[in-house]
């Protein structure tokens, strides 16, 4: 039995045969393979079906606000750099109401591991269409189909310069959890992008669609590069008859930005002794 | 009492603000008190700037519109502040660069431009020229200036430049002296601080113990961030400049939860981003302090001019129900004692705690003794190490008499924490339960009394029981001290009920301290009277005079006497 396993017993908010099952899943195979104990894991979520993950495992969570995982986060992976920091985010969550945190958040580099969830169409509002629905997909809000493009996640975090980009399949268990593993381990932002079927909303992205289309990188290429930066893009920006999933690249872009304040240098901010009268009446002194 | 009014007028880029600052220094170094503004222009250059200069032998915070020195580095200075002059006063110009009216027997001709090209090598040295004048009429002295020249301009050789510049200056000042009777002779005193209200909010923050402070830039608020990030190094706070306001308070939040001191800072519209964020925080039952300076909106507004507009968007943003504290300091010493109990307050209730600034408070320099550390406290409701380790289960939301849950941070014992925006049971997991929810509600709100009890009450000045009681909050404090003092001096039966705890109204505090005021008069910076609204509903006095002001400038403090005087006598 899973050291993650609930620690409350919940019904889950999930539709029987979401993809979201896999991938707590794998998440949970992930953080055990790592010898992690639940108490030094933080599984960080915004809102939606999800961001409902850190409900579901015995961890610690933090469940913000929609879109506003990454900054919370962030926040908490800075007051508490022995952390290990899970992000689990929707495609909306992450690329609609979340875009701008996570252009940010990329570039920050803080060493957190991202998980965004893409069955290309809203689920809990009930079926509209989302930043990675394909042009052309007719919802209940694009009734004449999807104009906007889609936006290529992976793509868009090797321009911001992610370290770590991979696509992990919600239907591959064990190989979802291999990526999550080597993800939390990239010291610096780890970007997963899981496709996975909406079961209830999107009737054309499909279990048996991605199934057909996604294939490792490994399989596709056996000499790839994972730390060739051009090629990646090649394949970050393939969608289509194959969807290429696996460590897509995976080259540290330097530091995270924890190792860049000398501050944290001395250990955890939570963990640092208060601050001293003598440290206030030298600023003072700056004043005199 | 000594006092001395020196206004420093031109466009932006002229180094007005340095100079201001170092004469200001100057003075305080030599046992003065200096009460110091800026009026600014929201550019980089040009249009028409000043900074201005109170200066007495007795503790100053209130600006004056009345003017002993007027050094104006351009003509504009001289059209639009020498109505200011008092008699005896002198207004300072440089006849090459600006064309002088020859009949004025107030001016001075004061060739800065061409002392600062032959001492300093540019016309920016003007202004230096300009100080050493000054030093010398006041008979200040070369000392001080000198000194701070060697601290402010660390480059080649800057400092030597303008104290020679100063010393050009300050020659001439001895044919000068019998046109101007004052003058400010260094003093002993004890050695005072001399800074504005985002220093001394940012000073709070750090005597809090405050770890984490997040923002993204915008006037007036840019001025905590920069100084917590200049001296992060020094305090071990750490600071990020976030993508937007958003951002910056859910990092803050995220901080917050993870067990550290946690605060953002920002101006009205970066706080209507943060509005959705307060709600979180209230509802998740984290302790997060915000920082709103406010300025005049609606929307853009006047980024570089002051306002009291936002009390109620304080008091009342964030959707849903949860309890907050909202704390409106009235001078610098106030920014930083309210600030370190904003942090308290929070830690203490686990709720969001606003500081009300503005940006009068945040741009003006004040003079102040250093902040009394064992005033200083540093309470929360964070369980210690040994009390966490002897918890056998753990409930983030555990539902107590008091409406405060014990809190325990991740990672501090191998008890789990989770926090959640969702209506949630007591260990945090999403609830769809009616009651429950009830309960939940009633929980954060039961914490209001508890904040209440913490508040000292109103400030009391003037007459206790007098006939005409004046309401004022925020930083029109020492504007209205003077003014009550001034009114009182001339014969009226006056009292001031001074507002800084601004929210959960302290009613029954109020209530007493009213119950003998026939008449009340409420002054405010703002159009609508959104404290007297607030005073009204809690107290029910709905009989209360209002003087407004909502044209983006502080109340002076012989203006508020006047208009205070007219309605008073009436």
């Amino acid at each position: 039995m899973s050291t993650f396993n609930i620690w409350k017993p919940q019904e889950t908010a999930w539709c029987p045969g979401c993809g979201d099952f896999g991938i707590l899943n794998a998440v949970k195979k992930a953080l055990e393979a790592l010898g992690k104990a639940p108490e030094e894991v933080l599984m960080a979520a915004g809102i939606g079906q999800a961001a409902k993950l850190p409900q579901y495992i015995a961890a610690n969570g933090l469940c913000g606000l929609h879109g506003r995982a990454l900054p919370s986060a962030t926040g908490a992976k800075l007051a508490n750099t022995a952390l290990t920091v899970l992000v689990n985010s929707g495609d909306g969550d992450c690329f609609g109401e979340g875009g701008n945190h996570f252009i940010h958040a990329v570039r920050r580099n803080v060493d957190m591991t991202l998980m965004v969830h893409n069955n290309q169409i809203y689920g809990l509002t009930k079926g509209q269409g989302s930043p990675t629905s394909d042009p052309g997909l007719v919802t209940v809000t694009q009734p004449r189909g999807v104009v906007s493009r889609s936006i290529k996640g992976p793509a868009l975090a090797l321009t911001l310069g992610c370290g770590f980009v991979a696509r992990g399949f919600s239907g591959d268990v064990a190989g979802l959890a291999e990526i999550i593993q080597a993800g939390v381990t990239h010291k610096g932002f780890s970007f997963i992008e899981i496709i996975q079927p909406c079961i209830s909303m999107n009737k054309v992205n499909t279990f048996m669609w991605y199934k057909e289309r996604f294939k490792d990188i490994k399989e596709i290429d056996p000499g790839y590069d994972p730390a060739d930066r051009r090629a990646a893009m090649v394949q970050a920006e393939t969608w289509g008859d194959v969807i290429p999933g696996g460590i897509l690249y995976q080259n540290p872009e330097g530091p995270p930005l924890e190792e860049t304040i000398p501050t944290l240098a001395k250990g955890p901010l939570v963990k640092q002794p208060p601050r001293t009268d003598e440290n206030l009446e030298a600023l003072f002194e700056t004043f005199m | 009492m000594t006092e001395l009014n020196i206004k420093l007028g031109g466009f932006a880029g002229q180094g007005l603000q340095r100079a201001g600052h170092i004469l200001s220094q100057a003075l305080v170094r030599s046992g003065y008190h200096v009460f110091a503004i800026q009026d600014a222009m929201s550019r980089i250059r040009g249009g028409h700037n000043f900074y201005q200069l109170r200066v007495r032998s007795e503790p100053v915070a209130a600006m004056t519109n009345q003017v002993d020195l007027l050094i104006a580095l351009d003509a504009e200075s001289v059209s639009l502040h020498r109505h200011e002059l008092v008699e005896g006063g002198l207004v300072i110009v440089d006849g090459d660069t600006v064309d002088l009216e020859i009949d004025d027997k107030h001016i001075v001709d004061l060739p800065m431009k061409k002392l600062a090209v032959e001492t300093g090598g540019k016309p920016l040295f003007s202004n230096t020229v300009a100080l050493g004048f000054i030093a010398g009429l006041l008979e200040l002295g070369l000392d001080p200036l000198n000194a701070l020249f060697k601290e402010s301009f660390k480059k080649g050789d800057l400092a030597e430049k303008n104290a020679k510049a100063a010393a050009a200056g300050y020659e001439l000042a001895a044919a000068e002296k019998g046109r101007f009777k004052k003058s400010l002779p260094p003093k002993d005193g004890p050695r005072r601080m001399f800074l504005n209200g985002n220093e001394a909010a940012a000073l709070g923050a750090i005597a809090a113990d405050c770890r984490f402070m997040s923002a993204y830039p915008m006037s007036p608020s840019t001025g905590i961030i920069t100084y917590l990030a200049k001296t992060e190094d020094h305090t071990g706070l750490v600071t990020e400049q976030a993508e937007d306001e958003i951002a910056a308070v859910n990092m803050a939040f995220g901080a917050a939860m993870a067990g550290v001191r946690s605060m953002t800072a920002t101006s009205g519209g970066g706080m209507a981003l943060m509005s959705e964020a307060i709600s979180l925080i209230g509802n998740a039952e984290v302790p997060v302090v915000i920082v709103d300076c406010q300025r005049p909106g609606p929307a853009t507004g006047l980024p570089t001019r002051t306002d009291q507009s936002d009390l109620q968007f304080a008091v009342f943003t964030g959707h849903g129900e949860f309890t907050r504290a909202v704390l409106a300091p009235g001078n610098a010493e106030q920014a930083f004692y309210d600030t370190v109990k904003a942090f308290n307050l929070a830690e203490k209730y686990q709720i969001p705690v606003i500081v009300l600034s503005d940006q009068y408070l945040a741009d003006s320099y004040y003079t102040v003794d250093p902040f009394d550390l064992s005033r200083v406290t540093r309470e929360t409701s964070l369980l210690t190490d040994e009390e966490a380790a002897k918890l056998t289960a753990y409930k983030r939301y555990q539902f107590t008499e008091d409406g405060v849950s014990p809190r325990l941070y991740p990672g501090q014992t191998k008890h789990l924490v989770l926090t959640d925006s969702h209506s949630h049971d007591e260990t945090g997991h999403i609830s769809e339960d009616g009651v429950n929810h009830e309960q939940m509600v009633d929980k954060r709100l039961r914490r209001r009394e508890a904040v209440i009890d913490e508040f000292e009450g109103p400030e009391r000045f003037g007459n206790r029981d007098a006939g005409v009681m004046i309401l004022g909050w925020g930083t029109n404090r020492e504007s209205l001290i003077e003014a009550v003092e001034a009114l009182i001096e001339d014969g009226n039966d006056v009292g001031l009920l001074y507002f800084h705890e601004m929210w959960p109204f302290p009613k029954a505090k109020v209530k007493k301290a009213i119950a003998h005021a026939p008449r009340l008069i409420s002054v405010e910076g703002n159009a609508t009277a959104q404290f007297t609204q607030l005073f009204t509903q809690y107290t029910g006095r709905s009989d209360i005079e209002k003087l407004l002001r909502y044209d983006g400038r502080p109340f002076l403090s012989e203006e508020l006497t006047d208009d205070l005087k007219d309605m008073v006598t009436k």
